[in-house]
């Protein structure tokens, strides 16, 4: 007994260090890079913040003046400010090109995740599916190209639009391909998860295919839908590029789809580089990113909503 | 009743026809599309648009890759590892449920929001004009979140043998993940590191003020210099996607930037295609020599 003790105790001490090798050390390693995500997602609120601020606290221009008048012209060299930063305009021209985006994609993408889950699994999961992944795959600056190259010079063309085609249409259509692929994934997989014997049961009560669907598959897979749609939006918002490639970046509201505007990411991407830091031009371009931020939390909070509701309501 | 009963059937025939011409229309499309973008791409195309200086793309081509091959460095161990703790260590709780929040709100991000996040750490702070590795980093924050859900994904597919396992061969817990866990997802976290790359790939907004734009690039030295100078990450790089951007909104200083932009989206879409076959071709191999055990 007194001759193991010491064994014993020498095995514990090297057993310690042996373990800070095979355990902690890696565990401790992953564990910061785990910790790190936080930090990295706080560090970009809190940047954002910070430089976003800056035209209500330093140039202390309101909250309403930015959101809601149109009169845009802050001085962007040294650091007198004095000018006016109403983004209505650029506001206005994210939330008309997005909605009309959604309009455009939503009932396409529809269909195609009822053709991919309903009507024909064989073809969908051997055409459709792959189609769709290879359009998600596809950069949003090819997708400008293509909006720039084929369809701004065939709105000019066939609807006779000012200022050469570019335009809110395009500027949607574009936006509504890009989409396309998220609503539909997100959809077809909200539907796959309506328990079949929803199906069985309408149809054992003599619907028709389609009346299965419009009246029991596409409601009860309405949330997983609606999540798709949220998701698909937050893209189009984001969405900078392909945007401002077809838009015109023009600053006036549009009077009509055909005639050009601009959105608040064309601004950020083409305006950025133009002004000086910490100019009023520059500080308000920092608010609509964070405006830009709020928006796709906004978004992230929406999609947690909807789940939480619906497993309230499945319980 | 009677003729209710076969309006509902006409109607359900209709709209069966309705969901194959949309189904239809999606592939037509898509072919219509890549169809025109490497035909345009490639008849509009001068061999000097090959050439690695001012008038070809090479130069472009290059940044692309390198650009990528650098923040997959930096994405790749940081996504894996947290992956790793995600599905390994992490107890069920507050701060799981807050990384989980945050992983959504990284992937979410407007990418022109990360780039300037980029922009404003990288380049303002630091002092920096515009270079790769500010890019790099800019786009590992874009991957970040695929990657870690992927390998996250991974980890928790594997059967419960696999832990066990290595755990009644008397090792720890750090030690089964990485002899016995992290070998048997490597083929899966491959395929998200590609499909990461892809994105990588056709990633402008974010490049726009971290990698620069060519206006800002003398490429007159890219030749000139030494064979460090390539490789150097502390130099400005333009993309390939970028350069679709500038040549189309501010190119007309180039003789026949139109016909270069045509060509750098063909070259970019075929990249883009080998990457995702690759991928799939990796996974489906995995998943074949998965199921044949």
């Amino acid at each position: 007994m007194e001759q193991t003790k010491p064994a014993v105790a020498g095995a514990k001490a090297s057993g310690r260090s042996n373990m800070f090798r095979k355990e902690y050390l890696g565990r401790t390693v992953v564990t910061i890079c785990g910790l790190f995500i936080i930090v990295l997602t706080l560090a970009i609120g809190a940047f954002l913040v910070y430089k976003g601020v800056g035209t209500f606290t330093i140039y202390h221009h309101s909250l309403l003046e930015f959101l809601f008048s149109s009169d845009w012209d802050p001085s962007s060299s040294g650091s007198s400010g004095g000018g006016t930063v109403g983004a209505a305009i650029f506001i206005f021209g994210s939330l008309i090109t997005c909605g009309l985006a959604l309009l455009i994609a939503t009932p396409f993408s529809l269909a195609a995740a009822i053709f991919i889950t309903q009507i024909s699994p064989r073809l969908g999961s051997t055409v459709i599916q792959p189609t769709i992944e290879i359009f998600a795959g596809i950069p949003s600056v090819v997708y400008g190209w293509v909006g720039l190259t084929i369809l701004v010079p065939f709105i000019r063309d066939v609807f006779g639009a000012p200022m050469g085609g570019y335009s809110v249409l395009a500027a949607s259509i574009v936006l509504a391909v890009m989409i396309a692929p998220t609503i539909t994934t997100v959809s077809a997989d909200a539907i796959r998860g309506v328990p079949s014997m929803y199906l069985e049961a309408s149809y054992g009560l003599g619907s028709t295919r389609w009346q299965a669907i419009y009246k029991v598959i596409v409601p009860s897979a309405l949330p997983g839908i609606v999540t798709g749609v949220v998701l698909g939006l937050s893209r189009a918002f984001g969405e900078a590029l392909a945007v401002a490639m077809v838009i015109g970046k023009t600053r006036a509201f549009p009077s009509s789809l055909l005639s050009p505007t601009t959105n608040l990411t064309s601004a950020i991407a083409s305006d950025m580089g133009n002004t000086a830091d910490g100019s009023e031009h520059n500080m308000a371009l920092w608010s609509m990113a964070l405006l830009l931020l709020l928006i796709s939390m906004l978004f992230i909070i929406l999609i947690h909503f909807i789940s939480s509701r619906k497993e309230a309501s499945g319980k | 009743m009677n003729s209710r009963a076969s309006r509902s059937r006409a109607s359900d025939r209709f709209m069966t026809g309705v969901f194959y011409c949309v189904g239809g229309f999606f592939v037509v499309l898509l072919v219509v599309l890549v169809g025109y973008i490497v035909i345009k791409g490639f008849a509009d195309m001068d061999l000097s648009f090959l050439a690695f200086d001012r008038s070809g793309i090479g130069n472009q081509l290059f940044n692309t890759l390198y650009l990528v091959f650098l923040s997959l460095l930096i994405c790749v161990p940081l996504g894996v590892a947290a992956g790793i703790y995600m599905a390994e260590y992490a107890k069920p709780g507050k701060l799981t449920k807050f990384i989980r929040i945050c992983i959504e709100t990284l992937s979410s991000l407007p990418s022109i929001v990360v780039g300037l996040f980029g922009y404003l750490v990288f380049l303002l702070m630091t002092g920096a004009t515009w270079n790769l590795l500010a890019g790099a980093g800019a786009v590992s924050i874009l991957c970040l979140p695929l990657i870690t859900t992927t390998t996250e994904d991974a980890f928790r597919a594997l059967p419960a043998s696999y832990r066990e396992g290595g755990l009644a061969l008397g090792t720890t817990h750090w030690q089964t993940i990485l002899h016995v866990l992290l070998p048997a997802c490597v083929g899966r976290i491959i395929t998200g590191v590609i499909l990461a790359a892809g994105r990588g790939f056709g990633e402008a907004a974010a490049l726009l003020y971290t990698a620069g734009q060519s206006t800002n690039i003398n490429w007159s030295n890219w030749n000139l210099l030494s064979p460090t100078c390539p490789l150097n990450p502390l130099r400005p790089g333009e993309t390939l996607a970028l350069h679709i951007w500038t040549m189309r909104t501010e190119g007309s200083l180039y003789a026949n930037s139109t016909e270069i932009a045509n060509f750098s989206a063909a070259v970019l879409v075929l990249l883009v295609f080998a990457f995702s076959l690759l991928a799939r071709y990796i996974s489906r191999r995995m998943a074949k020599k998965s199921s044949g055990q």
